[in-house]
């Protein structure tokens, strides 16, 4: 590893750049702002791979094809995870330019037992692994985890609504994630001076009460600080020293990825996000660069071998969580693009070179790559956007007109679609409701229609044999209440429990102190519920009951108005929903830690789940059949092509939904157009369209169904075939069969 | 259906289409179809109405249910524009609206009339999806409010144009040449049916003649035949007259193409 340090200026780390604000205190914003240049031309300064690149990710390609056959290629069993706990991994030493990996060796899983040990025996026994006796006892007899914590503070209400699943997917039993550590710091400053700064943080409050809130407080800083130190040891176990700043390009690139590596060392979380590394990491290259440090080739050098690593981030699930998120993601979120707001675009050539990993590579679901877009970005990034989607279908899109105005312009997407202010703002992640269901629980007082037992109590079922519409909404609201409130209460305990016994030591010290945290609750069902409303307005709705008079079926009459087809006697109804919600949690007494309360309307692929728990529904959707996903229109419902199908989802305002709304769109090739630059524009033109009409996220697959279903018989022939799901993408081939037919049989759009 | 007569000269007052608000009377259509987002019927993404009613009964056709008129939906002006209205800010930066068919001629008065609120009104990139055979009907202003013409030429010999579809080459070929007299861009489309349009000399001679027309011409689509509309004579209860005639390969297509660049022309 003592190349890395080669063209180092150790000792003037920060030579060359624009003096500012940002060297006085942390900022990594006022940073990229006084340094970067933006990029407005095409994308043909872009290279290819080199040999060294191909060589190496052929050696992955290897244990990836191994990995797949059985399903987890290695399980580090008998050790708990932590920044330091394993010595360094390595691919290929003398072949990688950025160096270390989760355990000792690629693909290798850790166990994680803060989260839950009953999450790490079941993933462990899956897979054929027996847990290790030491490890059992220690958090058995002497450690309490976060999963024993939530159960300790849940009430039997709150466990009926889990088990019926009208709440489902609680972070309650693995890593909540969606936390963004800014690891842009640890380039930037180094550890020394960020300790320097925690302390800082904790002496300004000596004098504050003591109160728990500050108490707590305190004991955090003093983990974040501990934590810094030990990713300053894991570091330099790779002969990287990253107490100094970095003082190079490939130092920029490495810094940065051991702070996420800390970071992915210790925490099993849902998602763990990179946040907006490009464009910081560009000004690094770019000096580099102009100092004929480096040529445009070992730029994407490093680029490509950072990207490798983050494609091997891996963690210990269970086959629960697989059927709940399929494919094994870890939503290595980065954020590229978007425009300052000076109005200048943050599009600079790393912008690009980070999206070329997906030629350079090949297709890969990992790292989620996330464009923020805006209709002003320059073109030459629109069209290579869009070559990049029409030939991977690996890309997913955010609107930054939108999201800008709410989060500045260094927010990064944790997860698939949740924007934060990187290293000022977090979130409490609170997976979703129900609302379909909530409608049956509506019509049938509360009483769950697959079980038949009394979840919600204090309500009465709708009686008569055609249901009305007004009584119906009189019904819903006071049920969305409950829900609300029976949420809401879940999540308090859950985050408050995650703080004690799972608490993100390392993604924390690389935010300030005082964040922002929002509640990030969620919406599953919107357009079944809504669809349902739609057919009980505009159809006549007769209610089938069973021997026990509750409501298990719906016989329609007459046609009704879907959703997605950009016909408001519908889409209205979706919004009412969605802006119904919300104002149900808002009206919650408390949210830990003062948190602000916000929503999604977002499934990533539980809803497939979602619908297995759910009866027959008053819109024909049957007993079991998946939900459509995120803010999606039903499946083969959305009849009149993309654009009114976008045209729908745009309407749900993301004021009532700031944690995100997610449309997942499936269009075939000749769909965009005959030849491959008409379908670049037109694709282009797509987005902005649904950015102009304030859309907020759009997964855009270019693909023929025939090539799924192809994919789905010869699986060998597809290691790398791509498809995005809802908010995330997957190896294709690495779904559940029930998963693959699910996005088989969403809607296609033959005509845009 | 109006046949105004063709005026010697075109003057303003031979306007057959409607203004808005000052309509005698409101025209009604008959409308087949409409596609929110197409791509290839025009620039960019369009919005397409597909008009019901067609005089040529090419052998072909994988849209044989738009031959007649009375198929079509019954609309009015404002319903028509009604349905493009919400997608209007999509199509301004997309693309913008084809009006197709059908031959969309077979209704000239409804047809002039959305051409121009689409275009006046809505401010929107107006094409004219037409085979030209009805071109005859109507005055030169009929044309001002459209922005493009994708003329659809079956075949360049009149013997063959007529076995195709039925009716004679030469009104296209008049209304080609009539584009040009006013200055309407062109996108020709040709559709490669192995056996029927795929002779080299056949291309060649329409290729010659589209040379000739000039700079109006755009670009030639050549759009490979496809089976799609196998299914449709079927529900129709009529049988097909192409029976098993395959799709073109690539390399014909390629072929075709070739020859519409040699003669100078923009083809894909």
């Amino acid at each position: 590893m003592n190349a890395v340090t080669e063209n180092a200026t150790a000792g003037e780390p920060w030579t060359g750049f624009a003096a500012g604000p940002w060297q006085s205190r942390i900022d990594v914003r006022g940073f990229i702002q006084a340094n970067y240049n933006p990029y407005l031309g095409d994308a043909r300064f872009l290279a290819g791979p080199t040999t060294r690149t191909l060589g190496l990710w052929a050696k992955l390609c290897d244990l990836l094809a191994e990995e797949r056959r059985k399903g987890v290629l290695d399980v580090s069993v008998d050790r708990p995870a932590a920044i330091t706990a394993h010595a360094p991994g390595y691919i290929d030493r003398d072949a990688e330019l950025i160096v270390g990996l989760q355990t000792d060796a690629p693909l290798k899983r850790a166990i994680m037992p803060n989260g839950g040990l009953r999450m790490v025996e079941t993933g462990l026994e899956a897979y054929g692994y027996t847990v290790d006796p030491v490890v059992q006892e220690i958090w058995t007899k002497y450690r309490k985890s976060h999963n024993q914590g939530v159960f300790d503070g849940y009430s039997p209400e709150i466990m009926a609504a889990r088990k019926s699943g009208i709440v489902t997917g609680l972070p309650d039993a693995y890593g909540r994630g969606r936390i963004i550590g800014d690891y842009r710091r640890v380039a930037l400053y180094g550890t020394d001076r960020l300790k320097a700064d925690k302390r800082r943080e904790l002496h300004e409050i000596d004098d504050a009460v003591f109160d728990e809130a500050t108490i707590r407080l305190r004991e955090e800083l003093n983990e974040q600080i501990r934590a810094l130190d030990e990713l300053a040891e894991m570091a330099a176990s790779y002969g990287c020293d990253v107490t100094r700043p970095a003082a190079s390009g490939r130092e920029a690139v490495q810094w940065t990825y051991l702070g996420y590596l800390a970071a992915v060392k210790e925490q099993n979380g849902a998602a763990m996000s990179l946040g907006r590394v490009s464009t910081f990491l560009d000004i690094y290259l770019d000096r580099d660069l102009s100092r004929g440090l480096i040529t445009e080739a070992q730029a994407q050098e490093l680029i490509d071998d950072l990207v490798m690593k983050l494609r091997i981030v891996r963690f210990l699930r269970t086959p629960e969580y697989d059927s709940l998120f399929s494919g094994d993601p870890t939503w290595v979120t980065e954020s590229i693009g978007g425009i300052g707001e000076d109005g200048r675009p943050l599009v600079t050539k790393t912008s690009f070179r980070f999206l070329q990993t997906l030629f350079n590579l090949g297709p890969a679901p990992e790292p989620n790559l996330t464009v923020l877009w805006s209709t002003q970005l320059p073109e030459g990034f629109k069209d290579y956007c869009a070559k990049v989607s029409i030939e991977t279908s690996s890309i997913q899109y955010e609107n930054d007109d939108v999201m800008r105005p709410h989060w500045g312009d260094d927010y990064g997407i944790a997860c698939c679609v949740s924007p934060m202010r990187i290293g000022k703002q977090m979130q409490f992640f609170g997976a979703r409701a129900n609302l379909a269901k909530a409608l049956l629980y509506a019509i049938n007082g509360g009483v769950d229609e697959k079980s038949g037992l009394l979840v919600a109590e204090g309500f009465t079922p709708i009686e008569g044999d055609v249901l009305d519409y007004d009584t119906v909404v009189a019904k819903l609201d006071p049920m969305l209440s409950w829900l609300a409130k029976t949420y809401v209460k879940a999540l308090n305990v859950i985050h408050y429990m995650h703080d004690k016994y799972a608490y993100e030591r390392i993604e924390m010290a690389l935010h300030d102190r005082d964040v922002l945290r929002t509640m990030a609750c969620g919406i599953a069902g919107l357009s079944v519920a809504a669809d349902s409303l739609s057919a009980i307005k505009h159809a006549t709705v007769k209610v089938v009951r069973n021997a026990a008079g509750l409501a298990v079926d719906y016989v329609i009459e007459g046609d009704y108005p879907a959703y997605g087809n950009n016909d408001d006697r519908v889409d209205a109804i979706a919004v009412w929903l969605t802006e119904t919600f919300i104002k149900k949690i808002k009206a919650q007494p408390c949210f830990y830690r003062d948190a602000m309360p916000t929503q999604s309307v977002l499934t990533i692929t539980s809803n497939v789940v979602y619908g297995k728990k759910t009866g027959n529904t008053p819109d024909g959707r049957r007993a079991g059949e998946p939900f459509a996903p995120g803010a999606n229109p039903m499946n083969g419902r959305d009849r009149k092509g993309f654009v009114a199908a976008g045209a729908s989802v745009s309407k749900i305002p993301y004021a009532c939904a700031l944690d995100g709304i997610s449309w997942t769109a499936s269009a075939t090739p000749t769909a965009l157009g005959r030849v491959p630059e008409e379908r670049q524009k037109n694709l282009a033109a797509c987005l902005d369209a649904f950015a102009g009409a304030m859309g907020h996220h759009v997964n855009v697959n270019v693909l023929d169904r025939e090539t799924l279903l192809d994919a789905m018989e010869r699986p060998e022939v597809y290691p790398q075939l791509t498809i995005r799901v809802s908010g995330y993408a997957v190896n294709f081939v690495k779904l559940t069969r029930e998963q693959q037919l699910d996005v088989v049989n969403r809607t296609f759009h033959a005509g845009m | 259906m109006i046949r105004p007569s063709l005026p010697g000269t075109a003057g303003p007052a031979a306007r057959p289409s409607v203004a808005p608000g000052i309509a005698p009377s409101d025209p009604v259509g008959f409308l087949h179809s409409v596609e929110t987002g197409a791509a290839g019927d025009g620039p960019g993404m369009r919005f397409v109405f597909f008009m019901a009613g067609c005089p040529l009964r090419c052998q072909y056709c994988h849209n044989p249910d738009t031959w007649k008129l009375k198929a079509g939906r019954r609309i009015d002006l404002d319903e028509a524009i009604a349905e493009v209205a919400p997608y209007r800010g999509f199509l301004r930066l997309a693309g913008g609206v084809t009006v197709s068919g059908g031959e969309p001629m077979t209704q000239p008065e409804f047809v002039g009339a959305l051409l121009t609120r689409l275009h006046d009104e809505l401010r929107l990139h107006t094409a004219l999806d037409t085979t030209g055979f009805l071109g005859r009907n109507v005055a030169d202003d009929w044309f001002d409010p459209v922005d493009l013409v994708m003329l659809d030429i079956k075949h360049a010999d009149p013997e063959a144009y007529r076995r195709i579809t039925g009716c004679d080459l030469q009104p296209t070929l008049d209304f080609a040449r009539r584009m040009v007299r006013l200055g309407t861009p062109m996108w020709i489309r040709y559709v490669l049916v192995p056996g029927l349009t795929d002779d080299a000399a056949d291309i060649a001679r329409l290729a010659g003649f589209l040379a000739d027309l000039g700079p109006l011409v755009h670009q030639v689509d050549v759009l490979p035949y496809h089976r799609l509309g196998v299914q449709k004579w079927a529900a129709l209860g009529r049988p097909y007259p192409l029976g098993d005639t395959p799709a073109p390969t690539r390399a014909d297509i390629d072929a075709a193409i070739a020859i519409f660049r040699s003669h100078g022309l923009t083809a894909r």
